[in-house]
């Protein structure tokens, strides 16, 4: 149980490094290649190389919605995230309240009077 | 991983659609059988669903100094088999193409190939693979979680590079580059993803070992090697 405990928070820790050291390994460089905004999208990315291998190509089809802004844009990732979050958290704490419950349950029923029990 | 609306050929589009059509109904299928002979298994759906929900909206900074996503859908093809998490990556894809702009109804095709089919395929695969080498749950989920991840990200640079090859150097010139900005850049969000899997299924074995049983999958070698 102990190792257990350990290694879920060693690699939270990982998961934490590895989230963070780019954005300070990368951002202390002064010159970053191809002089672009740092940290965009690789999407992003991808379309402006499609610009160099190919740059005769028009899309032929435009979003049928944009966001209005990026704040719109974060608003609705943020849903999405919010939306699956939520459901890791209900099941999350209706799984913790139900190990309780049964650890609860396996210790009155191991009390001497188990008379609540006959049947 | 998302190819932007319009980005694609139509002789291209059409072919990814054709291609992705099929699993999803196949994926359909074999995830309304499953719930219908354990409902039981709603819940961890349900959990696995919400797993790549809430992944596919994390843009995550990496070490090439541009961002990118997990997919998140290795986890469910672990629980419930690669055939249901089609549907599951359809309909991120899908909210993320008529909402927000990101990805598109006519790169819907590849896109779902790439991360609903791809990436859910490799990770079972390499599940099983490893699995059968005897290793550990912990190593077999985390390499399935990781490798699909990045295997979803390496199809992207695929299909960009098939309808934009190099005029020069062909497919391989393109495909290398694109590879460099997709693949390179989710080499440590795919470590990321293998860990995060790793930590729910941790806790669905504690919490959920009656339900998980059940599951084809996790019953076997799973059990030995979790300390």
């Amino acid at each position: 149980m102990m190792r257990m405990k350990a290694r879920t928070w060693m690699m939270w820790t990982v998961i934490v490094l590895l989230t963070v050291l780019p954005l300070w390994l990368i951002g202390a460089q002064p010159g970053t290649p191809g002089s672009r905004t740092l940290f965009g999208g690789s999407d992003d990315r991808a379309q402006q190389a499609i610009g160099v291998i190919a740059p005769g190509y028009r899309p032929w089809f435009s979003p049928v919605f944009t966001p209005a802004s990026d704040e719109i844009a974060s608003l609705l990732f943020a849903l999405q995230a919010a939306i699956g979050a939520g459901v890791i958290g209900y099941w999350l704490g209706l799984s913790v309240a139900r190990e309780r419950a049964q650890a609860h349950d396996a210790s009155t029923a191991a009390m001497p009077a188990r008379e609540h029990r006959a049947d | 991983m998302h190819i932007m609306e319009g980005f694609l050929p139509p002789a291209h589009a059409l072919g990814w659609t054709a291609i992705s059509v099929p699993f999803l109904a196949w994926g359909l299928r074999s995830m309304g059988r499953s719930l219908q002979a354990h409902p039981e298994r709603r819940m961890l759906l349900g959990v696995a669903a919400a797993f790549a929900f809430l992944l596919s909206a994390l843009k995550l900074p990496s070490v090439t100094g541009s961002c990118s996503h997990p997919t998140g859908v290795g986890l469910g093809a672990l629980l419930f088999g690669p055939a249901a998490m089609v549907p599951v990556g359809f309909v991120v894809l899908l909210f993320q193409a008529l909402l927000m702009a990101h990805g598109g109804i006519t790169t819907l095709g590849a896109n779902v190939f790439s991360m609903a089919i791809v990436g859910p395929f490799v990770s079972y695969g390499v599940f099983r693979a490893v699995g059968a080498l005897g290793l550990s749950r912990s190593s077999a989920v985390f390499l399935a979680a990781c490798l699909g991840d990045l295997a979803t990200y390496v199809t992207t640079s695929a299909q960009l590079a098939l309808a934009f090859p190099d005029p020069v150097g062909g497919f391989e010139t393109s495909f290398l580059k694109f590879a460099g900005i997709f693949a390179l850049t989710q080499v440590p969000i795919a470590i990321s993803e293998g860990l995060l899997t790793v930590l729910v299924v941790n806790a669905m074995a504690r919490f959920n070992a009656h339900e998980l049983r059940a599951l084809p999958v996790m019953s076997l070698r799973a059990r030995e090697g979790t300390s």
